[in-house]
């Protein structure tokens, strides 16, 4: 192995394919897996010494019990890797499969561990729920007096951590990757936007790659490259108890527990325990930075202990009497949204990053540095690992302040109660719309998204405003009516909607460029004639959805691209990437220039007509056109006849200076039509019982427009070879294995029932076929919608069968809200009969007959 | 034990004794910076003697630059701490003007012109001015700048040290003048008479950027709270306490006087065996010859014939004056980990050690509670031990952050600590429950003045100097 106590370090070699920077249990994870994937030449560097970071101190625990399912195969695939770790490289790890608890002291965590139960039977996953009484036979310890239940998770394993890192250490070694202790990197060297060289105190290494895993100095390690690079993570002290060995030694195969709502975890360690916590008032650290070479043991702080101490003891009070050994202070590094970095960094090839780990490092190690390496070997991952990848953050995450104030609030939430629609409380207003005070008076209640305040609804005056805030629920929440009288007036009246957060590009060239490009990067016919709109997908290489926008073309060689707000790193990246460096080719991002107004609703064309002295009838203005036009006294507006919900409306694109006038004014005029605020919860109601999928939340990069119904959106015939056709033209001939599917659940009880969230498990004549995208309460059928994907199962031969239409329509569906499962209806169109004539067209499209091939 | 009970006061009543006489300032931010060395100032009073014999004053001087924080402790009535608190700001802020200043001053008063004020004071509603003696006390103080005009040139600006030495003897002169020549108005001749015959002792501060000095004459004291490396906090002393405990003093005044008078000038630690303090505002008893004071007390109000007390000359009284006014004054430069200076009358300072009231101040001004930070170390501590060891701390804690005052922390703790150094509220509640002629057996008036200082503003000041 390259470790080792040899004082003399390692020459360093002048030139290397990759270097990962960070000899923890991550950097040692990336380099096993690229080297099992065929990589030389691999260069992994450490400052310090081997696993003397975060790694050391870690508690070393992996279970899958984590919040979205991504993570839980993660941790499912490093729990695997290290069980065969000692037989593959003969080191010791320390790997005991203990199995875990996960307890729950009230009514809502006990149905949060029902539905992560659910998902996990989904992956395969065994896991039990459990009654109190059983939690004893498991545990000798756990006081269960105060309990509802708990989950059983059996192949839950605690490790050694630094035996592991050791032990991928050796392995990668074996494998020939170069293992440098005592080597820091001082900056990456950028060439022509891709990195070029690692500068080090002991000499530079020219490199095609760069993989930063500096865990808590990723930061900083970000802001030292040629073109910085942000990733937002921020550290927290994070302790935990050591106790000496109980009188008798609690055995090595004693569950771990964790027990949320008393913010703490705990594991048999050497006939004692090992226990730590996730306390409310975290203590940020490092936040100006700091060098120094390895995370040293940090001052206990006892008194900061106290709640989780005695948290411990109302759990398990036989450990009254149980011996301190240590208080453990090891700083963990946090995210913003709780999800590690993940992926190759916006704006600057072959600079990856894998951190930010939200103190599951070794839960995530394993499977994260698989993908990662997967990554690097074929440009994509195995699975969708959008909720990880750093596109999904910009530069405007990475201030200090913000990661200081954000991490305060994500260390305590990883062990609080998630109930649906939660939003972060921290680093909000960041962006906003400049509506945003108006509609705030007005009794706006907010969200964020990619750090832009969008309303959710809007609180009619007179309402009891504190019972409001209260409505963190898993069943009917109290802004119901609320949200239901918004989408009364969409679909009777008119309302306005600002949806200013959208991503907005503009791509501008002086010849044919720009629309050469984007009938290369959509799946769509963007020839079209000037003023028109063509909804489109960005296709990568398997067919899949990198983006999911609406184009304008708004002269010869100008496009407006809209796209989903967090879309805003991710597809700037795509474009640029695919963009030929061509000074004729001009792409700008224009999100901040423009606010836009949604005007949905039957009474949309009457206020804008009045607005502009121009007729807005569809015979005038047909569906998915645009125009600049005047509005009220501002000029060079642009209205969309589209609204994203399926409902008749337009959507304005305002320059800034005139939002406030322009808002202002369709007020006004829309007094008489009966116009009124609305916000995104109406908005999803309206485009979920349409049938509308959204980027990032249905569709994702392995989704292909066959699979979700959107072959119209194809051409396949149009002259340019757009990414991805070949795989379409593949999937079309071999029929799609997963279809997208509406299901309204029957015998949903909306007053009494748990309400669907996204994630949940659908079942086919009794058989797993699937898992839910998102869902809404749709107030024109009176029922819960829920879309997801479905697949039959697999044929004789074990192989993945094709959907049938029979599949489709004649099949028994029930979607598992929390263990209980709901009879469906599965539909491939919406209820056109109760929708406006204007959408006939639609239907036509998604007949059945686009689902296989010819 | 309900009757027992019923002379436990309860906290809110506690707190409210407590906090009858909080005054709190914050020195304005200017243009969103603060660009003062001084934060502000938290100050309180705790009386013992009905009515309180102690006085405290700030202000901030507008035609020179600085603030002043003065305590004063009265002795045989409150008449000339009152009168200290009036004045003798007024005395040190003209004594620092500069002679143009002085004469523009003196021309607004001929013109009868409104006057610049000279001082802004931050006052607590229960400090009040005698409104009755303003004419006689403005009087006195234009006859001083007078003379400061006569003596000075144009040009000339004075030094901070001769200044606060010259209004302190100023000031104990003119209220012995003053009740020398009595006034025609019998209430204010008495008023006058009550000043020069009453005692105080001061303690005034003047900060200016990192010029901090001391004025002190007298038993209260300014101890300045420096914040060490490791964020724990060591007293540093700026003034001498003049008394018996002091050997300086006890050498001085024994030199002063012939060496018959040895062993009578100072008797059971007291000055001619009565007074405590052996540097005091006026006493007149201890300053004027006996013929002075018998031929002021005959021609003065028959209200004085009534006090037994002024009659009364002190034993072994051969070479008068046995007392002054004169200041000790210390200079100190304010470096970074300065962190807060504490005024307290002797009240304060003899229940609580000047390191323990640093500890207190400190601790409560950092917001963190610098309990020692506990250690297992090598010992055998169980789960158990340590929560309860934990819970008593937390308990500790949040009993300490209810005051809003830095001085009522203080106070909290100089009435309330048990032998273990936290408040106990059961002899916190019997200390404040005691009746008026009991108080002053158990404990003597409190005041404080704590004022914070700004590291960065005194770090920017010395490094442009």
């Amino acid at each position: 192995a390259g470790s080792g106590d040899s004082s003399q370090p390692l020459p360093l070699p002048s030139q290397a394919r990759v270097v990962i920077c960070g000899g923890g249990i991550v950097g040692t994870s990336v380099a096993y897996h690229l080297a099992k994937l065929g990589w030389t030449d691999i260069v992994l560097l450490e400052q310090g010494r081997l696993g003397a970071g975060t790694t050391k101190l870690c508690a070393g625990i992996v279970s899958v019990a984590k919040p979205i399912s991504i993570e839980c195969k993660m941790a499912d695939y490093s729990n695997a890797l290290y069980k065969q770790l000692e037989e593959e490289t003969g080191v010791k790890t320390g790997y005991v499969k203990t199995g875990s608890l996960c307890l729950a002291q009230n009514q809502d965590r006990f149905i949060s561990l029902k539905r992560l139960a659910s998902r996990l039977k989904v992956m395969g996953i065994s896991c039990n729920i459990v009654k109190p009484k059983d939690v004893t036979k498991l545990h000798p310890l756990v006081n269960i007096h105060d309990l509802v239940g708990a989950l059983h998770l059996p192949a839950d394993a605690v490790v050694s951590p630094p035996d592991v890192n050791h032990a991928l250490a050796v392995a990668a070694a074996g494998q020939g990757v170069q293992i440098l202790e005592r080597t820091a990197v001082q900056q990456v060297l950028v060439e022509k936007g891709h990195v070029m060289a690692v500068e080090t105190d002991r000499g530079s290494i020219e490199c095609e790659y760069f993989v930063n895993c500096a865990g808590q100095w990723a930061y900083e390690l970000g802001q030292a490259s040629e073109t910085k690079v942000s990733v937002p993570l921020h550290g927290c002290e994070h302790f935990y108890l050591l106790t000496k060995p109980l009188q008798e030694d609690l055995p090595a195969d004693t569950p771990v527990v964790l027990d949320m709502d008393g913010r703490i975890y705990a594991r048999p360690w050497q006939g004692g325990l090992l226990s730590g916590g996730f306390e409310k008032n975290p203590k940020p650290i490092f936040t100006e930075g700091r060098n120094q070479l390895e995370i040293q043991n940090m001052q206990e702080d006892w008194d900061h202990f106290e709640p989780m101490l005695s948290a411990l003891l109302r759990r398990m009070p036989g450990l009254e009497s149980a011996e301190i050994q240590q208080l453990v202070n090891c700083p963990e590094s946090f995210t913003p949204d709780m999800r590690c970095l993940m992926g190759e960094t916006p704006g600057l090839s072959g600079y990856y990053v894998l951190a930010g780990m939200n103190s599951s490092g070794l839960a995530f190690a394993g499977g994260a540095g698989k993908y990662l390496a997967e990554w690097m070997t074929y440009g994509y991952p195995t699975a969708n690992v959008w909720p990880l990848d750093i596109k999904r953050f910009g530069n405007l995450q990475s201030s200090r302040t913000f990661l200081r104030h954000r991490v305060m609030e994500v260390m305590p939430l990883l062990y609080e109660l998630k109930v649906p629609r939660w939003d972060f409380q921290t680093g909000r207003q960041l962006r906003t719309s400049p509506l945003y005070d108006r509609l705030d008076t007005q009794g706006a209640r907010w969200m964020e998204k990619h750090g832009f305040e969008r309303p959710k609804y809007f609180v009619p005056p007179g309402k009891d405003l504190l019972s409001l805030d209260q409505s963190k629920t898993f069943y009917k929440p109290d802004w119901f009516d609320i949200v239901g009288g918004e989408v009364k007036c969409c679909k009777e009246a008119v309302c306005v909607i600002d949806m200013s957060s959208f991503t907005k590009f503009e791509l501008t060239s002086s010849g044919d460029e720009a629309l050469d490009l984007l009938q290369h990067l959509c799946a769509n016919d963007l020839d079209v004639p000037v003023g028109h709109i063509v909804h489109t997908g960005m296709l990568n290489q398997r067919g899949g959805y990198e983006n999911d926008c609406s184009v304008v073309r708004l002269s010869k060689n100008s496009f407006f691209i809209i796209s989903p707000t967090d879309q805003q790193v991710h597809c700037w990246s795509w474009i640029k990437k695919h963009m030929p460096n061509d000074p004729h080719l001009h792409l700008e991002d224009v999100s901040w220039k423009y606010t836009a107004l949604n005007l949905i609703g039957p009474r949309a064309t009457d206020v804008l007509a009045e607005l502009s002295y121009v007729s807005m009838t569809p015979d005038h203005f047909p569906s998915m056109f645009c125009k600049e036009m005047s509005v009220g006294y501002a000029n060079g507006i642009r209205v969309m006849s589209m609204t994203h919900t399926g409902e008749p409306g337009f959507m304005l694109y305002i320059p800034i200076e005139y939002a406030l006038h322009v808002y202002n004014e369709v007020m006004s005029v829309g007094q008489k039509y009966g116009i009124r605020n609305a916000g995104y919860y109406a908005l999803r109601s309206l485009r979920i019982e349409k049938f509308f999928a959204f980027w990032g939340q249905d569709l994702d990069t392995f989704t292909t427009p066959l699979e979700c119904g959107r072959e119209f959106r194809v051409k396949f015939d149009k002259d340019t070879d757009f990414v991805g056709r070949s795989a379409l033209l593949q999937q079309r001939q071999d029929g799609v294995f997963r279809r997208f599917v509406m299901l309204v659940l029957d015998d949903h009880d909306t007053e009494l029932d748990l309400w669907p969230w996204w994630g949940e498990p659908i079942y086919c004549n009794g058989n797993l076929a699937g898992a839910t995208t998102s869902s809404a309460y749709s107030y024109t059928l009176e029922r819960h919608v829920c879309l997801g994907f479905v697949s039959p199962p697999p044929g004789p031969d074990g192989l993945p069968a094709t959907v049938t239409p029979d599949f489709i329509n004649r099949g028994d569906y029930e979607v598992d809200v929390a263990g209980q499962r709901y009879p469906a209806k599965a539909k491939l169109y919406p209820f056109s009969s109760l929708f406006s004539q204007q959408h006939r067209r639609r239907k036509d499209d998604l007949e059945l007959s686009n689902l296989q091939g010819e | 034990t309900s009757t027992l009970h019923s002379y436990i006061l309860t906290p809110p009543q506690v707190n409210s004794i407590l906090k009858a006489n909080e005054y709190s300032f914050k020195v304005p931010e200017f243009d969103g910076k603060n660009v003062s060395s001084v934060m502000g100032f938290d100050s309180n009073q705790l009386p013992a003697n009905a009515p309180i014999e102690d006085r405290r004053s700030a202000a901030t001087c507008l035609q020179t630059r600085g603030m002043l924080l003065g305590v004063f402790d009265g002795h045989a009535g409150c008449a000339c701490a009152q009168a200290l608190s009036e004045r003798l700001f007024y005395y040190i802020a003209v004594s620092m003007l500069p002679h143009d200043t002085l004469c523009e001053l003196e021309a607004a008063v001929e013109a009868g012109r409104a006057l610049s004020p000279i001082l802004q004071w931050q006052k607590h509603p229960n400090d009040y001015f005698s409104r009755e003696a303003q004419t006689l006390y403005f009087n006195s103080l234009r006859t001083y700048w007078q003379e400061l005009i006569d003596l000075t040139n144009p040009g000339d600006v004075p030094d901070t040290r001769e200044a606060l030495m010259n209004a302190f003897k100023r000031l104990d002169n003119d209220i012995s003048l003053e009740a020398q020549v009595g006034d025609p108005n019998a209430f204010l001749h008495y008023w006058v008479l009550r000043v020069a015959f009453s005692g105080a002792t001061a303690c005034v501060a003047h900060v200016d950027g990192a010029d901090l000095y001391i004025a002190n004459a007298g038993d209260a004291r300014a101890v300045l709270g420096v914040q060490e490396e490791d964020g724990s906090f060591t007293a540093h002393t700026l003034s001498n306490d003049h008394c018996a405990q002091n050997e300086d003093e006890v050498a001085r005044i024994r030199e002063e006087h012939p060496p018959s008078e040895r062993k009578t000038v100072i008797r059971q630690d007291r000055l001619l065996g009565l007074l405590m303090p052996f540097r005091a505002f006026g006493d007149v008893k201890f300053k004027w010859s006996i013929e002075l004071q018998k031929r002021v007390l005959e021609s003065g109000p028959d209200q004085l014939h009534e006090n037994e007390h002024t009659k009364f000359i002190p034993p072994n009284y051969h070479t008068p004056p046995y007392l002054t006014a004169e200041p000790e004054i210390t200079y100190h430069r304010l470096r970074p980990q300065d962190r807060f200076l504490v005024i307290g009358s002797d009240g304060l300072w003899e229940t609580l050690h000047r390191q323990e009231v640093v500890r207190i101040v400190g601790e409560y001004l950092t917001g963190v509670h610098q309990q020692q930070p506990l250690t297992v170390g090598g010992y055998k501590v169980t789960l158990g031990q340590m929560q309860g060891l934990l819970e008593e701390r937390k308990a500790r804690v949040s009993s300490d952050f209810e005051d809003q005052n830095a001085a009522t922390h203080l106070m909290r703790h100089a009435v309330g600590n048990n032998e273990f150094g936290t408040v106990d509220h059961e002899r916190l509640s019997k200390m404040l429950s005691l009746p008026e002629e009991l108080a002053r057996m158990y404990r003597d008036d409190i005041t404080i003045i704590i004022s914070q200082f700004n590291p960065h503003v005194i770090g920017a000041r010395r490094h442009e100097e």
